[in-house]
């Protein structure tokens, strides 16, 4: 026996290593028929990998202190070894997770992977989506300029729209009255330690319920009904290693290299990934005069514009806004459709989709815009007439799931894979 | 090659973008020009570095244009006794406050927060203006509190509204005159300009050439190593069909 073999006998006997690959690994098998939608799921572990790495040798440079934060970004891009290879990736893989984990879960709408048995592996997604959403809120202060400081003191203030306890709950968030020092200091700890240690939580949470129940699929049948009777391993499915492994490499290039062109050719893209805005060091005495979050958060930007106030509060913007993310927990039970997949749905389901996307596209564009910038009717801006008409479109695709997924003309779903 | 790859991924934003800047003229600026960045930094040391600090800047930085050290101490360093010092100012914010109204800001990242094209305006649209404080106003930055630094070299400008445009600016835009020429003709302060723009692109991001040329090696380096691991998927897949179901 070889020293390797012997090594790895001794570990065996203590802990399940081979155990744990074969499981999860080289006799994890999954469907045959992944697609381009499928590489979205391990290209989202590979960004917060990038992210977690290019993140600690941040925070070995970066000041957290409100007179030295803004200097300390420039002092990385400067002075410090690769400083300025880092940032971008940093800064790049940020928008990169937004764009990766979106496209992951508009694969799970075309082809129904939050329905039954795969609920709680849809709940576990859309925590890590909060949590994403969090960490890339804390993590845009960090920087200190006049967009990381305008953009928190608005989110912020959200939470003083709350009824009764808003102010308080604002100022407990801030830990001042206003953005400061103490902000940038807790929004730090968020930013490096609490919310990752959830975040990886839920990523092994998330993994292991996949695990469970078994990757979906184009086709949306379970492969686990169809055993072969010799090995007892579905016949519609191959070992995720080497299968998957080396697929997923293929993704991982041509997605390292779109990455990379955004990283040494254009890091800001165009303001959209680097607001201009953010390279004037915060200024708490003057505000700008237009305030936009970045690219990810704009569709719900739009739709907190697009409600007016009502009773004296802004309150039901900021309502409208959490329902909108929030809904996404309740998909699993809205749809009533007979088959998972889009390939068998019928009309109703592929166009209350297509209105889905394009109301999410068209609220991210009119949420990076003043609404001002399509002129106005009346005295009502365009931009905002917009705003509310796709955001009552967006929400129209939830509340009316259990009807039209109900009565849609669906195809017979095939016995094995297509 | 480059511009082609920038121009495809950002084609939607670039529309977006160019509607709002669509009145700023395109400064002819060239990052690769070290010449032309060389001379904007003696602009800059000369006429920006003594109210305005460019505090994440070194002055040893300016190796990267060909400087030797004791070129950059000789002809650019009057503020600094060591070539490793940043580009500070010995000006008291709170005088500055008190002489303009504003403290000038520091100047290492301001073409990555105004864009090269809107420094290359502002520069050029002074123009004497009785009723500020200063004696300058600027067309792009209208109310501004810095006075004319480069007047002596452009000369004064006044703001002249056209016939008949009166509260009207969509159809005749007010314009500027040179009214009293400077020591440069309009060529010559056009070409200053630019090169102090052109180093002031550069000072925003000192590290954009590297991070460009790497880049081509990043990219030729994924492009090369996406063959074989394109091979071994297709090696391996050989025998798997996803598209046809084989009978039990």
């Amino acid at each position: 026996m070889s020293t390797a073999r012997a090594l790895l006998q001794w570990v065996d006997e203590r802990f399940p290593l081979t155990a744990l690959w074969k499981s999860q690994v080289s006799e994890y098998y999954a469907p045959k028929n992944f697609n381009f939608w499928y590489y979205f799921g391990s290209l989202a572990l590979l960004v917060l990998v990038i992210q977690i790495v290019s993140g600690i040798f941040l925070t070995m440079n970066y000041k957290p202190d409100a007179q030295q934060a803004f200097q300390s970004v420039e002092y990385i891009m400067r002075d410090v070894e690769w400083g300025w290879l880092i940032r971008y990736i940093h800064s790049t893989g940020a928008s990169m997770f937004f764009i990766v984990i979106y496209l992951h879960m508009f694969r799970a709408l075309l082809y129904g992977s939050y329905r039954k048995p795969r609920e709680l592996l849809w709940l576990f997604g859309v925590f890590i989506y909060l949590c994403l959403m969090a960490e890339a809120f804390f993590g845009y202060l960090l920087p200190w300029g006049q967009m990381s400081y305008w953009g928190a003191q608005v989110i912020v203030n959200l939470f003083g729209a709350i009824p009764l306890i808003g102010d308080d709950l604002a100022v407990w968030i801030r830990g001042d009255y206003v953005v400061s020092d103490a902000t940038l200091n807790r929004f730090f700890a968020f930013h490096v330690i609490a919310i990752p240690l959830v975040l990886l939580a839920l990523v092994v949470v998330h993994l292991i319920a996949l695990h469970e129940v078994g990757s979906n699929n184009p086709d949306g049948i379970e492969i686990k009904k169809r055993l072969d009777p010799n090995t007892g391993h579905p016949v519609d499915g191959v070992p995720f290693h080497p299968y998957y492994t080396v697929k997923d490499l293929v993704g991982v290039v041509v997605f390292l290299g779109v990455f990379s062109v955004i990283v040494f050719f254009a890091p800001e893209v165009g303001g959209y990934f680097l607001e201009d805005n953010n390279f004037i060091p915060a200024n708490p005495l003057q505000t700008p005069p237009h305030i936009a979050p970045v690219w990810y958060f704009t569709p719900y930007y739009a739709m907190l514009r697009a409600v007016p106030a009502f009773l004296h509060t802004q309150f039901w913007g900021v309502l409208v806004m959490a329902a909108a993310v929030l809904i996404f927990f309740f998909l699993p039970w809205l749809d009533h459709s007979r088959v998972k997949s889009i390939r068998y749905k019928g009309p109703y389901y592929k166009v209350a989709l297509a209105l889905f996307v394009i109301s999410f596209v068209v609220l991210g564009w009119l949420g990076t815009q003043p609404t001002d910038f399509l002129g106005s009717v009346g005295k009502t801006d365009i931009a905002v007439i917009l705003a509310r008409l796709f955001t009552v479109v967006y929400f129209l695709f939830f509340l009316l799931m259990p009807w039209y997924s109900r009565i849609d003309q669906t195809k017979p779903e095939p016995e094995r894979l297509t | 090659m480059r511009a082609i790859l920038i121009q495809l991924l950002m084609f939607p934003l670039i529309a977006v973008a160019a509607s709002k800047e669509a009145r700023l003229e395109p400064a002819p600026i060239d990052p690769r020009d070290a010449v032309s960045i060389q001379r904007g930094a003696q602009v800059f040391v000369n006429y920006c570095l003594n109210c305005h600090a460019a505090e994440s800047m070194r002055y040893k930085r300016l190796e990267d244009l060909g400087l030797t050290q004791q070129q950059i101490k000789d002809n650019l360093m009057f503020a600094a006794d060591k070539v490793g010092d940043t580009m500070t100012v010995a000006m008291r914010r709170s005088d500055a406050n008190r002489w303009f109204g504003v403290a000038p800001p520091d100047l290492s990242v301001i073409a990555r927060a105004r864009g090269a094209d809107w420094l290359y305006a502002y520069l050029r649209s002074f123009y004497r203006d009785d009723t500020r404080d200063s004696g300058w106003n600027n067309l792009v930055f209208p109310n501004v509190g810095m006075p004319h630094v480069l007047y002596e070299l452009q000369g004064e400008q006044l703001l002249k509204s056209l016939p008949g445009s009166e509260n009207d600016s969509a159809s005749g835009a007010p314009s500027l005159v040179l009214e009293t020429p400077g020591k440069l003709s309009a060529a010559a302060y056009d070409r200053l300009t630019a090169d102090l723009v052109n180093y002031l692109a550069y000072m925003s991001e000192p590290a954009r050439e590297t991070r460009i040329r790497i880049g081509y090696a990043v990219l030729i380096f994924l492009g090369l190593l996406l063959v074989p691991v394109y091979l071994l998927k297709k090696e391996y897949w050989k025998g798997i069909h996803p598209g046809a179901p084989r009978p039990n």
